[in-house]
């Protein structure tokens, strides 16, 4: 059994909404619910699902910039939800995000070296020299010209502020990147180049990835294993070519079905897919409004994350059987 | 048959502070009716501006300065306000990326297509808002007389844009320009609009310009492509030849980016992603030659001096590179697939 680098359990997030006269009414978003999933050393986990299914809560959560609601998030064994200041500071050294969007994640006011010079800077390490050299290294190594550390964000297109984002991540050479849908943004020539990247990162510098995104073929792309969340729960949980070659869970199967082919002579049929995720106080299965499978028992009591065969988990009454 | 809609070399400029870009520079092509044309291109390459141009609603600082826009055999350029505005809606209709940016937040959903109605068809408020609720069932939202009442922020964002392609649909156009009409939504939401476009097109003998950066969304939907870069066609073929057998390097690099994959293929995994090199040149300064020069794999020293032009290198299939004759040679190109 490989070593969980981290290992999350029974992890619930509730957003509390207020509105109307002096926030009378308050409803509660249950955005991560009962979650339990181990990030394993080396590997990248891939997280997909669609928008407001809670994977970047889940993210956020890991990095601690959300607090869980309950449940535990433990990082080589320390629950991280105990960490006071001082003991997050020192988690975030190993644990460090790529955002989504390379525009609004670096600060206009802040040259590009200054903003991959930032983190030393926070956490006290080396001197300006130093600092220096080693934003210059990492520069190269990210497919930046020492030049570029003078410029300032808006100088650089979407690719280059991404590979600033990067660097800027891996200064501190943390053990654990968060990487929250980190080529969305881009365009499909530039999306290749910083995969590419991502994955010579993740040879050269031993990182685990837990890697985020909606894109079903950027995720088969990256991931080792892939965890499938729909409405805030993990509903598959497998090795990459199990989920796509033989997907358990009936959203995970609409969610391939969903894909666009690329190749024209292989049109998907119509009419397959129906629907749409809405958060719902359904008892039994969270899916059931939009399965095809449906059985009374799914009406009544919600399916639990099972053990499948070896290292394959779903939550589906109908695992294995249809 | 002559087409619903024929492009001549149109060229849409905008006068910067900078000096002046050339949006879309020299585009030609045709659309036939009861038929999707797929346009693909990354951010900045004109596709929203040339079906921005067909539609006549460049914003103030562009101008249409050459080439025709023929439609239904009529030069769109040479109508007055008016005329066109009579045309917009009715025989031409536009959806757009973001539905919320697009429909009114203040006005209730059944009111905003009912006066998409009344501006067209001269008919009393009452009869324009049934037939709006019409519009509703058709493009399958539930529940219609109840929902024509709700406002966009009621809705969520696939219904918001089923919305779009009701106000779209309400006056049964003949030409639909759809602008990246799924990107903004979820993947299997996106499955449903591209199908429900797919049944009104087919439906109404409707055709159907697609703008895209997405190349799966442009297999699965398009029966002819043209990729366009930094503001001009580089190749235009059938779909299947577009896929098959690209000839274009830039083609070739988008398709070979892709982290493609196709079902049942265990290749998309492992195999290193074949880049193209640098980034979309700035309008602002383009080279004199060809515009991929700089990131191509294929480039020779005239590629730099002189511009290619879109030229038919096979039957129905063009291409603007002047390399072209090299690589087809090595590449086994299907011929007899025309369609």
């Amino acid at each position: 059994m490989p070593e969980a680098l981290v290992d999350i359990r029974k992890l619930n997030k509730k957003f509390i909404l207020t509105s109307g006269m002096l926030y009378a009414h308050k409803r509660a978003i249950h955005a991560v619910k009962d979650v339990d999933l181990q990030i394993y050393k080396g590997e990248t986990l891939g997280l997909v699902g669609e928008s407001g299914c809670g994977k970047s809560t889940l993210a956020k959560l890991i990095v601690r910039l959300e607090k869980a609601s309950s449940g535990s998030i433990c990082f080589q064994g320390e629950n991280i939800n105990d960490y006071d200041r001082d003991a997050l500071k020192i988690y975030r050294r190993n644990v460090q995000l790529i955002f989504q969007d390379p525009y609004s994640s670096l600060n206009p006011r802040m040259s590009a070296g200054g903003i991959m010079r930032e983190p030393l800077r926070v956490h006290k390490i080396g001197d300006g020299d130093s600092r220096r050299r080693a934003v210059l290294e990492l520069m190269a190594r990210v497919g930046l010209s020492p030049e570029q550390a003078n410029r300032y964000p808006h100088e650089f297109s979407g690719g280059q502020r991404q590979r600033i984002g990067i660097a800027r991540a891996l200064i501190l050479r943390p053990q654990l990147i968060i990487a929250d849908e980190p080529v969305s943004a881009l365009d499909v020539s530039i999306q290749a180049q910083i995969l590419n990247l991502l994955q010579d990162l993740k040879r050269d510098f031993g990182l685990t990835y837990l890697f985020v995104s909606h894109d079903l073929n950027v995720i088969r792309y990256m991931s080792d294993r892939i965890a499938v969340m729909y409405l805030g729960q993990v509903v598959e949980l497998a090795q990459n070519n199990d989920i796509y070659g033989s997907p358990l869970h009936p959203y995970t199967r609409l969610l391939l079905a969903a894909v666009p082919s690329c190749d024209p002579q292989k049109r998907r049929e119509q009419t397959v897919i129906r629907g749409e995720a809405k958060e719902n106080n359904d008892q039994g299965c969270i899916f059931q409004r939009r399965c095809a499978y449906k059985l009374p028992v799914c009406m009544e009591k919600p399916p639990a994350l099972t053990q499948i065969n070896d290292n394959r988990l779903c939550a589906c009454h109908l695992a294995g059987k249809i | 048959m002559p087409s619903l809609l024929e492009i001549k070399d149109l060229v849409t400029v905008f006068d910067t502070q900078r000096g002046r870009i050339k949006a879309v520079d020299g585009v030609s092509l045709k659309v036939q009716s009861g038929e999707t044309l797929g346009i693909v291109g990354e951010s900045g390459c004109g596709k929203t501006m040339l079906a921005l141009s067909i539609m006549r609603l460049i914003p103030a600082n562009g101008r249409i300065i050459n080439g025709r826009i023929l439609f239904r055999g009529e030069d769109l350029l040479n109508l007055s306000s008016e005329q066109i505005r009579a045309k917009r809606g009715s025989e031409m209709a536009m959806i757009f990326q973001e539905p919320m940016t697009s429909l009114n937040p203040v006005f209730r959903i059944g009111d905003q297509i009912a006066e998409a109605v009344m501006l067209h068809q001269n008919i009393p408020a009452k009869e324009a808002l049934a037939l709006s609720i019409e519009q509703l069932r058709e493009v399958g939202i539930p529940d219609p007389e109840r929902r024509a009442r709700d406002y966009p922020h009621q809705l969520s964002g696939g219904m918001r844009q089923r919305v779009m392609i009701a106000m779209a649909m309400s006056c049964h156009p003949v030409l639909l320009l759809a602008d990246e009409p799924t990107t903004a939504l979820d993947v299997t939401i996106q499955a449903q609009i591209l199908d429900l476009i797919a049944e009104l097109e087919k439906k109404n003998k409707m055709a159907v310009v697609l703008i895209t950066h997405d190349l799966g969304v442009i297999a699965q939907t398009a029966a002819h492509v043209a990729v366009m870069y930094a503001g001009k066609i580089m190749e235009s073929a059938p779909v299947e030849k577009i896929f098959a057998a690209p000839l274009h390097p830039y083609t070739q690099g988008l398709i070979d980016s892709m982290p493609v994959w196709c079902g049942d293929d265990g290749a998309g995994r492992s195999r290193r992603l074949n880049t193209i090199s640098g980034s979309v040149p700035s309008l602002y300064n383009l080279v004199a030659g060809c515009r991929f020069y700089e990131r191509c794999m294929h480039a020779h020293a005239g590629c730099s001096t002189e511009e290619p032009q879109l030229v038919e290198a096979q039957p129905g299939h063009f291409v603007a590179c002047s390399n072209i004759n090299i690589r087809s040679g090595k590449k086994e190109i299907q011929s007899g697939m025309d369609l």
